[in-house]
């Protein structure tokens, strides 16, 4: 290890602003400095694009895949504490936190980074598994903060089925190991992903092969893929919303990330069957059940849950459908994802403040009694839901048109799926944004700064994407096979 | 490896098995955790051989979490939280103990035609290990599945962690086993911790996760 590093540096400032924020008293100070340890492990992450990197080491490895998922989430990271910040001061005047809470809130959330950001630099199977356990650990107690029951019930169904997902990712690590026993000896070799990308081919198939469903479950679990979804909604309603943020925006990401990692590995042995179907398939049922499921919500933050499991279905379906078209498509649409839904939970937390409810039988009129927030929603709302001109649009078009041409009837599924949510989100829509506002109706203090800067950066990409922006995701999409 | 070391070996990885489907038609929750610490502490002998065999003293460390957290401590903690939340009744069970046992049998009976068929090459004891730990992962699952009651995942999805760490140890010189098998037992801690701190019986008056489901926002 020579100096100190950027990589070493994003994991080091959160680990040390957790500490920190554990033990200073007064949630203004907690808030600011929790600002402050985003902003500075954001600028450390943007550096990472600048400065030669240091050749992959034991534990840590920093690449051209991996810096597009470090930034997106240090920068998700800094909007959501900025957010955040806003957020808990309403949350502390009804009294649905205390200080005591807060600063426990605080010191998780940097803990949270630590993990993920551990999780995305680590070059370690091993590690990175420890790394997605941890950043599962924070956001369970997280969700539970609010100490209600239904925060209760919602962080045991995440505990449990997290830790069943990790329990059978921690499975498929080991069968990875025992692949790659024979082939590069015992020890920590056998556990560098670097290592053992380059010694794959002559790993034994059929383990690798059964080494991949499981880490593909597993990791489809923290990913919230269908069948073992059932964690999402419930942790994404009932925690308090910039953790909804950051779980749909980021951690989903996370996993999704390692299931890359592992189907590289896969396809870097030419005795395995394609890694690709399988996604495909899991990417599909995710879309279509979640996108049935948009229809029958009654809780608002529900309902944008659903709908990041259908984009997480999507996005699998890209990656797992490969090639340079629809990789590039999955990439964009992860981070047009990532920008809208956070962004859109920015508003949804405001909202649900200044009404009181969650409900969406009780929010009526949005854009007449909120204007700003409300036609903020419909912004975020009209992104995700995947009308033109803004980013989603151009994702989902590519990988519709990328499934035409190679595919033609896996894209009849995917148009209705997309069609189906679609139809379900205007639907809520109108009930929400436009009519006579009914309900109570607080004035309320937000923040739209994090929300406006996420939509307008979807805006843009949607009309325009810079060109070195462009070459930079055909070159990821091209490594990723 | 000599015939009699492997056999030894062979013999407590297989005894884990066992205990896995004696958890599973338990209907008492004492009785219950006591099997769990009887499974515990196969793992921890378990471990301890292998560590003796491959001649890697850092798994002492793990067979000792084993015994002392596992076999002792959780079981003894989950005791005295179920006499206080008084719940030492009969636990439900999702279908009846023929067809959960006829299912365990043939978990089991898939994941030995599956493992060993995949790892041909592989050391033999490595090759036997992993078959029995996908079968008690695979078991501490199907637990997890036909248990509604909160304790009762909880032991199942500790005998699957088990299985886990069984699986790890077999895989020789496998590095951070320790490292992992500390990660695994913050985590229980976690879970013990939360069934008490959280008092889901308080709060919810019963354990019973089907219960718990009347809570969700959406229904009305």
């Amino acid at each position: 290890m020579t100096g100190f590093t950027p990589e070493i540096a994003i994991l080091v400032i959160p680990l040390v602003a957790a500490a920190v924020l554990a033990v200073i008293p007064g949630y203004r100070a907690g808030a600011l400095l929790n600002v402050l340890a985003c902003a500075a492990t954001l600028l450390t992450a943007v550096s990472l694009f600048f400065i030669e990197r240091s050749p992959p080491g034991t534990y840590f490895l920093v690449d051209d895949l991996n810096v597009v998922f470090i930034v997106l989430t240090t920068f998700v990271a800094f909007t959501t504490s900025i957010f955040s910040a806003s957020y808990i001061g309403h949350e502390l005047e009804t009294g649905r936190l205390t200080p005591a809470y807060l600063r426990f809130y605080h010191a998780m959330y940097q803990l949270l980074m630590f993990g993920m950001n551990l999780s995305l630099t680590a070059n370690n199977i091993g590690l990175m598994w420890v790394a997605i356990e941890l950043a599962t650990l924070t956001t369970v107690l997280m969700v539970g903060i609010y100490r209600t029951h239904e925060a209760l019930e919602a962080a045991w169904k995440y505990f449990i089925l997290g830790s069943v997902g990790i329990a059978l990712a921690l499975f498929g690590t080991i069968l990875v190991y025992m692949a790659a026993l024979p082939v590069i000896g015992e020890g920590i070799d056998a556990m560098v992903w670097t290592t053992l990308i380059s010694r794959a081919a002559g790993f034994e198939p059929a383990l690798l092969e059964l080494a991949f469903v499981f880490l593909l479950l597993g990791y489809g679990t923290k990913a919230g893929l269908v069948p073992l979804h059932a964690w999402l909604p419930d942790a994404h309603a009932e925690g308090p919303t910039p953790i909804s943020a950051v779980l749909s925006g980021l951690l989903l990401n996370v996993a999704l990330y390692a299931v890359l990692r592992f189907k590289l590995l896969l396809a870097a042995n030419p005795g395995t069957f394609a890694a690709g179907p399988l996604m495909a398939v899991l990417g599909l049922a995710s879309l279509s059940f979640a996108s049935f499921m948009l229809y029958r919500r009654r809780d608002i933050k529900r309902m944008f849950a659903y709908s990041s499991i259908e984009h997480m279905g999507i996005i699998t379906f890209a990656f797992g459908m490969g090639g340079p078209l629809a990789n590039f498509a999955g990439l964009l649409h992860m981070v047009m994802h990532s920008l809208t839904k956070s962004g859109i939970f920015f508003a949804v937390g405001h909202i649900a403040q200044a009404k009181g409810t969650q409900k969406i039988a009780d929010i009526r009129g949005l854009t007449e009694s909120h204007p700003l927030l409300g036609w903020g929603l419909v912004l975020g709302v009209v992104a995700i839901a995947g009308l033109p001109p803004l980013g989603i649009f151009m994702s989902e078009f590519l990988v519709v048109s990328s499934t035409f041409a190679r595919q033609p009837l896996l894209a009849i599924p995917l148009v209705a799926g997309l069609l189906i949510g679609f139809g379900a989100l205007v639907l809520r829509l109108q009930g929400l944004a436009f009519g006579a506002p009914s309900g109570a109706s607080a004035p309320v203090k937000a923040s739209y700064v994090p929300m406006f800067i996420h939509f307008a950066l979807v805006l843009v990409a949607g009309l325009f994407l810079p060109r070195p922006l462009v070459e930079w995701f055909e070159h990821i999409a091209r490594l990723l096979g | 490896m000599t015939e009699l070391s492997f056999d030894i070996a062979h013999l407590l990885a297989g005894g884990l098995v066992l205990v896995s489907f004696l958890l599973l038609y338990q209907d008492r929750i004492y009785a219950l955790l006591n099997v769990y610490a009887a499974h515990a502490a196969v793992l921890a002998a378990s471990v301890a051989w292998q560590a003796y065999v491959q001649d890697a003293p850092h798994l002492f460390i793990t067979a000792a979490i084993a015994l002392v957290f596992k076999a002792i401590v959780v079981p003894t903690a989950l005791h005295r939280i179920v006499a206080r939340l008084g719940i030492h009744r009969q636990i439900e069970t999702v279908g009846g103990v023929g067809p959960t046992m006829l299912a365990g049998m043939a978990l089991v009976a898939l994941s030995l035609v599956v493992m060993l068929k995949v790892t041909g090459d592989a050391d033999p004891l490595a090759r036997e290990d992993l078959a029995f730990a996908l079968s008690v992962v695979l078991l501490g699952l199907l637990m997890m599945v036909t248990r509604r009651n909160a304790v009762g995942q909880v032991v199942g999805f500790m005998s699957m962690e088990n299985g886990l760490v069984l699986a790890a140890t077999g895989a020789k010189g496998m590095p951070l086993v320790v490292e992992i098998s500390v990660a695994f037992s913050i985590l229980i801690a976690f879970i013990v911790i939360g069934i008490f701190l959280f008092r889901i019986r308080e709060r919810f008056d019963t354990v019973d996760v089907a219960a718990l489901d009347r809570f969700r926002g959406e229904r009305q």
